[in-house]
């Protein structure tokens, strides 16, 4: 038996029944990012001893306090002379939550056609899809940090806010961390990729006694 | 020679010094109780750690002072004492720029100042619900102060035929209504009549102003002709006497002159029992005279409304208890203090057992209605209650508060006060639930006990801890003119916002975004809607013409905590301070031509000094 073979094999293996229960599990947690936040930035300062806290949801941001947080963000920036935290700065906004539905649709796909194959395709996506929200979230901050206005009030140097974990910033405490959203991403790539495990585990017993399909 | 004059000399120094120590020894000292600067003491350990409010953290109590002839309204914590914020209600007040912007300059009207004097808390069944604050004024107005904002939001009044309004604002148990009742008889209606018709011609009046339950919106309700005695201080019944109100008097003599001896002849002076209850019924059926575009009701017309319960020379203090049962008065020129019984009250009234009348109204047998003369010392006033059965009641004279029991009538203990104490106010201790811990003595003298500050000086109010069986003096606070009187209540009854939510600014000149800042004229009548946000006016300059009627709309546009921002516009007597979430107009005339700045008054953020702009006037 040759490696292609075996590959092959695999990826025209069926998904049984506890598979495909995994995936749908997964389809649901995609749902639930849409409720919840993905990350949240909290800031605390002498004056500010409940913090400021912005959510950042799939499809909008939320301030702490019914909003009045992100305003109060907005208003503190505008001395360094930063670009307002607006939905309308944020495309991601309109591509995420599209793209995640359209990421659900596949995974539902892949639950009908109930092959290894389409299984794969939709993990390695939703693998990139991660990686690049990740990366464009990063790129934002780096982008809000650098591109001050050059009359602003207060000059301050450029600086990289926090993508995960904690940084001070001028009088600021700044603490950066994933949130339910991104937990539940995590969990479905993780329950994916236990559905590929698996289906591998059971498609090289199977091979190994022939007979029983 | 030399030794002649040696001995003059010590026998003279001898003599002299002789006479020194004898008239030094002959010169009374004070007693030995009073040591120190001779005041009132406490137990600095005790009293530090139960009035120690360590930084960051609350009191437990809000006390709501009247500050007199100021005007405002002082808010403290107890039982730190300190000094919370002032309320402006009767008198401008730059600080929060209140009468300055247009509402509140129309709502004082004419008058810049006034002497407020009793403020009252609205109840509910007869507790403190923590929605509004009521003040009186003797010049005729009353003030209703909303405890979610802690502002002024309604002045009512001078009202007609009523003049000086010391015996008010009292509420009765569910807030229908607050009271008025005048110190200054006069004609009625306003006429110019000589004095020595006063004893018929001159009348007094008692007023219900009408509480809307959902608004707190005031109206007046109806008066009552009174005969022309001082009316002083009220109480309203509750629960065994709800429905009454209690009025003390004095200058029953109807005198005139010099009062400090021609009111104080008689031996007994009167309170006032007002059925309001049946004032509300006999002005349903339509009852009742108008007068000055009020309905006022004549007791001798309208049997049943009013009663006299005569009292103690001169009393100032009529205090309900708690259970409503006890109406007790005190006599301030008389030393004791009279416990009337609410249920006797009503027997002497079904029995007709009346020793007299003034003016058509019953004057009840003095000995039928009382349970109790309490030997409380010199110069009683006022009385307030704990809720273990105990009564506290200023001793003016004595400098002192007593502590006696309702019921045994016994006195118990007695502490000390610096000096002169007025009224007193008790933690809630004029409702049907006292809370007993804390007490304020609101002195009306201070002499001294405290920095010197010049000859103009603070008064004072002090701290006692009424929790245990022997009171205890905790604290002196010095307070601004004149506490009156003061509410006492739990923190937890309030919830007062921090910003006004803009959702329900609903001010018509009210903006949100800056692109629609701008000015638009009228003719000669010139509108500026201004922004204010950290650190800028929008507009940062206008133009207008000399005689131009210019209205400034400044809406702050912040949602945060504490950031205020002020309008003041150099040479023209205008600052007004706008807390975030609110819109404030100003109306002025361009009097001359010239720039003129203006600029942000309450500091705001790190870039305050640069909010600022200019008026060109051309």
């Amino acid at each position: 038996m040759s490696a292609p073979t075996r590959t092959r094999r695999f990826l025209d293996a069926p998904l049984d029944g506890r598979a495909r229960m995994l995936m749908l599990v997964a389809v649901g947690l995609l749902v639930v990012t849409y409720f919840v936040p993905l990350w949240n930035l909290t800031m605390f300062a002498p004056q500010y001893r409940d913090g400021l806290r912005l959510d950042i949801f799939s499809h909008t941001l939320a301030g702490g306090n019914s909003g009045q947080d992100v305003r109060e963000i907005n208003v503190l920036n505008h001395y360094i002379g930063m670009h307002e935290l607006t939905n309308a700065s944020f495309a991601e906004f309109q591509w995420m939550p599209f793209a995640i539905g359209v990421l659900g649709l596949l995974v539902l796909r892949a639950v009908v056609h109930a092959t290894a194959a389409a299984l794969v395709d939709v993990t390695m996506l939703l693998l990139y899809f991660g990686g690049f929200a990740l990366w464009s979230f990063g790129y934002k901050l780096y982008r809000y940090g650098h591109d001050l206005a050059p009359d602003a009030a207060v000059k301050v140097q450029p600086f990289m806010p926090p993508l995960f974990g904690y940084r001070q910033i001028a009088n600021f405490e700044v603490y950066s961390y994933p949130r339910a959203g991104t937990y539940a991403m995590v969990g479905v790539i993780v329950l994916l990729v236990a559905a590929l495990a698996w289906t591998w585990w059971r498609t090289r017993r199977d091979a190994a006694t022939p007979g029983v399909t | 020679m030399d030794r002649s004059r040696y001995l003059t000399t010590a026998a003279t120094t001898l003599v002299l010094g002789a006479l020194a120590i004898a008239t030094s020894r002959c010169t009374p000292s004070a007693p030995q109780r009073r040591t120190g600067d001779g005041g009132a003491q406490s137990d600095s350990a005790v009293a530090a750690q139960k009035t120690y409010v360590a930084p960051g953290d609350l009191d437990e109590y809000y006390m709501f002072s009247s500050g007199g002839h100021s005007g405002s309204v002082y808010v403290y914590g107890v039982p730190s004492m300190r000094h919370l914020v002032t309320i402006p209600v009767y008198s401008p007040y730059p600080a929060t720029g209140y009468g300055f912007d247009d509402d509140s300059k129309k709502m004082l009207g004419d008058l810049t100042w006034g002497d407020a004097h009793h403020p009252a808390l609205s109840e509910t069944k007869g507790d403190y619900d923590g929605r509004w604050l009521f003040i009186n004024e003797m010049n005729g107005r009353i003030a209703r102060i909303d405890l979610r904002d802690f502002k002024t939001k309604q002045i009512l009044g001078p009202v007609p035929n009523l003049h000086g309004n010391h015996g008010s604002s009292f509420v009765t148990p569910n807030t229908e209504y607050a009271m008025m009742a005048t110190r200054f008889s006069r004609p009625v209606p306003n006429r110019p009549v000589g004095l020595d018709k006063y004893a018929t011609e001159y009348k007094g009046i008692v007023a219900g102003v009408k509480i809307d339950p959902a608004s707190g919106e005031m109206s007046l309700g109806w008066e009552i002709l009174m005969p022309p005695f001082d009316y002083d201080i009220g109480d309203a019944g509750k629960l065994a006497s709800d429905g009454w109100m209690f009025f003390t008097s004095y200058n029953t003599e109807r005198a005139t002159g010099k009062l400090e001896v021609t009111a104080s002849q008689r031996d007994r002076d009167y309170i006032a029992a007002v059925n309001w209850r049946l004032a509300d019924q006999a002005i349903a059926e339509g009852k009742g005279e108008m007068i000055g575009g009020v309905r006022v009701l004549d007791p001798a017309k309208v049997p049943g409304l009013v009663y006299l319960m005569p009292c103690g020379k001169s009393p100032h203090g009529v205090d309900v208890s708690p259970d409503g049962k006890w109406i007790i008065g005190s006599g301030k020129l008389q030393g004791v203090t009279t416990a009337f019984n609410f249920e006797k009250v009503q027997t002497a009234i079904k029995n007709k057992d009346f020793t007299g009348e003034e003016d058509g109204i019953p004057v009840l047998k003095y000995e039928s209605i009382k349970d109790a003369e309490i030997e409380v010392g010199l110069g009683p006033l006022h009385t307030q209650f704990g809720p273990d059965g105990f009564a506290y009641t200023s001793l003016f004279l004595d400098s002192a508060v007593a502590k006696w029991k309702l019921g045994t009538w016994e006195v118990v203990d007695k502490v000390p006060m610096s000096y002169n104490i007025g009224h007193l106010a008790a933690a809630e201790g004029d409702t049907v639930s006292p809370d007993g811990k804390y007490l304020v003595g609101l002195n009306k003298l201070s002499h001294g006990r405290h920095l010197n500050v010049g000859p103009s000086q603070p008064e004072s109010s002090q701290l006692v801890d009424i929790s245990e069986e022997k009171m205890k003096l905790l604290y002196d606070a010095f307070t601004e003119p004149e506490p009156h009187y003061a509410q006492i209540v739990k923190a937890d009854k309030l919830h007062p916002i921090e910003v006004y939510p803009k959702e329900e600014n609903k001010h018509p000149l009210a903006i949100w975004d800056v692109n629609d800042a701008g000015v638009t004229r009228n003719g000669n009548r010139v509108t500026v809607k201004m922004i204010a946000v950290r650190s800028s006016f929008t507009p940062t300059s206008f133009e207008v013409n000399e005689g131009d009627v210019v209205t400034v709309a400044l809406t702050n546009i912040e949602q945060t905590t504490d950031e205020l921002h002020g309008f003041g516009l150099l040479d023209y007597n205008i600052n007004i301070v706008v807390d975030p979430g609110e819109t404030k107009t100003v109306t002025f005339t361009a009097k001359k031509k010239g720039v003129f700045a203006y600029y942000c008054t309450n500091f705001c953020s790190a870039l305050h000094q640069e909010m600022q702009g200019y008026m060109i006037a051309k």
